[in-house]
């Protein structure tokens, strides 16, 4: 059990090369995490690595640097397998993304599995990538996306989401933490309420995955997805997570080169998987840099890097509420370290562009959850979202920034 | 960048605060001759400008109405008040003047223009993500004098 003064903060900041830039003359304070998030060293030394001294293609040469690729890819893979506590290694498709993930399960599980009249469940604080692929997979199919409300604190009201599940539920598709929130979802009994009518559970994990330990087991999901680039890996990767005999029976989403087994003009067999569902050359390098970013968060463990994430979330709770009328959205009791928040007579994109002359980088808008906004009747919000390697005095930064905002702003 | 920034003098100057504040003309007009719709769907300002055309192409009245930033609303306020009374083509004139000094393609010191205090724009360009929100009435303006309906910053 590590103790709280072992978090070795010093050092870890050491390892994100791009935390010691200047912002506009300022020491850059980085609270855009739930965008993206800063890269280790290690993970660059990766990408440096294999375009120095591996660069091939993979799954399709004998010759020495084709293997040697084919492995390290693959190795990721396994780490993935065991980061997330997934059964076999097949369970695991990379993608592009978490976005890509989830329109691989609509495009293919969605077009053959689902009915005229068959019922999708997302919850009121999705992103859009957990809106829009099933808004087209119910236009195309005739479904019915239903939308499970939340209350003013920004929680799911699990017994209003009880009532839309029925014999006609055919897939539940929620988030696992919210990005403009930071509300953790309850995903183990969302699953387990949904398993009871038979329905198949996608938890969207792109914001879970980096703050808490993942057990897809444990969790009994029959998807779940995240992207790499919020896991401190390069943009372009991600990973779909599936249950084996699921993921068995679903047909092929893209075709090409990798998923195939044979191909002739009449009739083409398929392969395997994981490559089935993996068409054409991926984002080789990218998915080694992620297999070295789950080695990086090994070394610190994600227990330690939740517990100082939560203490960083309850102090920049207490300093932000400490300003004169400033509202935060999102107060769910069970929350990540995401700090949404509005203030009166000032719009969240002037707030962005003031404190970033401070060299504070927060994220301002709609956060891809219009319809979250809505429910809060608010146009937009100012997004603080923090990581393990950000500190108290960085968020004191913050503060004071916005107490110079509130100048401007009375 | 040679020149140091002042986010004071370049862009919360007194007159935007002020005009953000108590924007002019911040109202729906009853019968207008034209009207269009501004959308930035980046940070979501969003505003309806109404115009009342006479038959010799007169700007009789204008207005706005709609919620975004600090500097979309006093752009709108100002936009309103300098185009009010005058000619639909002097209107126009306007809004390529305006457009190109947001862009830095008009140097209000060097090249003709009749923008008066719209210079206090001049510097924007300094801050890419917000030229959008300066020109956002601008370009719902000429789209409703061109019967274009909805305008958006991201064509
Ligand atoms: C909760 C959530 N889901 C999905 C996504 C989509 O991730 P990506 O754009 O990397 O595919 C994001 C990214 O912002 C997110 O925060």
């Amino acid at each position: 059990m590590k103790t709280r003064t072992a978090f070795p903060i010093d050092v870890i900041r050491k390892d994100f090369p791009n935390l010691s830039v200047t912002i506009h003359g300022k020491p850059l304070v980085y609270l855009d995490n739930a965008a993206t998030t800063m890269k280790p060293r290690t993970v660059l030394n990766a990408l440096k690595r294999f375009y120095e001294n591996e660069n091939s293609n993979i799954h399709r040469g004998v010759h020495h640097l084709s293997q040697v690729a084919t492995e390290d890819y693959e190795a990721t893979r396994d780490k993935i397998r065991d980061f997330t506590n997934a059964r076999h290694r097949q369970e695991i498709i990379f993608t592009k993304g978490a976005t890509e993930a989830i329109n691989l399960v609509a495009q293919s599980y969605g077009r053959t599995f689902l009915n005229k009249g068959d019922e999708i469940i997302i919850s009121h604080m999705e992103h859009h990538s957990n809106i829009v692929p099933w808004q087209m997979l119910c236009q195309e199919k005739r479904c019915v996306l239903k939308v499970a409300p939340i209350n003013d604190q920004g929680e799911l009201i699990f017994a209003e989401y009880e009532k839309l599940l029925s014999e006609r539920t055919k897939i539940v598709s929620m988030v696992h933490i919210s990005n403009s929130l930071g509300t953790i979802n309850p995903a183990k009994d969302i699953i387990a309420a949904a398993h009871q009518y038979k329905a198949k559970v996608l938890i969207d994990g792109a914001q879970s995955i980096n703050h808490k330990k993942i057990d897809v087991q444990d969790l009994d999901c029959d998807f779940f997805v995240f992207s790499g680039h919020k896991l401190f890996a390069p943009t372009g990767t991600g990973v779909l997570y599936g249950k084996l005999e699921i993921l068995d029976a679903m047909p092929p989403w893209q075709g090409g080169g990798d998923m195939i087994a044979s191909v002739t003009f009449e009739k083409t067999t398929y392969n395997t998987l994981p490559n089935r569902l993996e068409a054409g050359t991926p984002h080789i390098a990218g998915v080694i840099g992620l297999g070295a970013a789950i080695d990086y968060v090994h070394s610190i463990g994600i227990d330690a890097i939740e517990e100082y994430e939560h203490e960083l979330l309850q102090y920049g709770t207490k300093a932000l509420t400490a300003i004169p009328r400033l509202r935060l959205i999102g107060t769910a009791r069970d929350k990540a370290a995401i700090l949404s928040f509005v203030l009166p007579n000032v719009h969240p994109h002037d707030v962005g562009t003031l404190v970033d002359q401070d060299g504070i980088a927060i994220r301002t808008g709609h956060h891809c959850t219009m319809p979250l906004m809505k429910r809060f009747n608010v146009p937009a919000t100012s997004r603080a979202s923090l990581s393990f390697y950000n500190t108290k005095q960085e968020l004191d930064k913050l503060v004071a920034s916005i107490r110079r905002v509130k100048e401007i702003f009375p | 960048m040679t020149e140091p920034i002042d986010i004071r003098a370049d862009l919360y100057q007194e007159i935007i605060l002020e005009h953000n504040k108590k924007p002019r003309n911040f109202k729906v007009m009853d019968h207008p001759t034209h009207f269009a719709e501004g959308y930035n769907p980046l940070c979501g300002d969003h505003l309806t400008v109404y115009l009342k055309v006479d038959p010799e192409g007169t700007i009789e009245d204008v207005s706005f109405q709609g919620s975004g930033c600090a500097i979309s609303q006093a752009s709108a306020s100002l936009m309103t008040t300098s185009i009010k009374g005058k000619k639909v083509k002097e209107a126009e004139i306007l809004f390529d003047q305006f457009h190109r000094l947001v862009t830095c393609a008009l140097d209000p010191k060097k090249d003709p223009h009749q923008l008066g205090k719209l210079t206090i724009f001049t510097n924007i360009w300094h801050y890419p993500a917000r030229v959008k929100c300066a020109s956002l009435s601008w370009h719902a303006m000429h789209g409703a004098l061109n019967k274009v309906q909805k305008v958006s910053t991201e064509e």
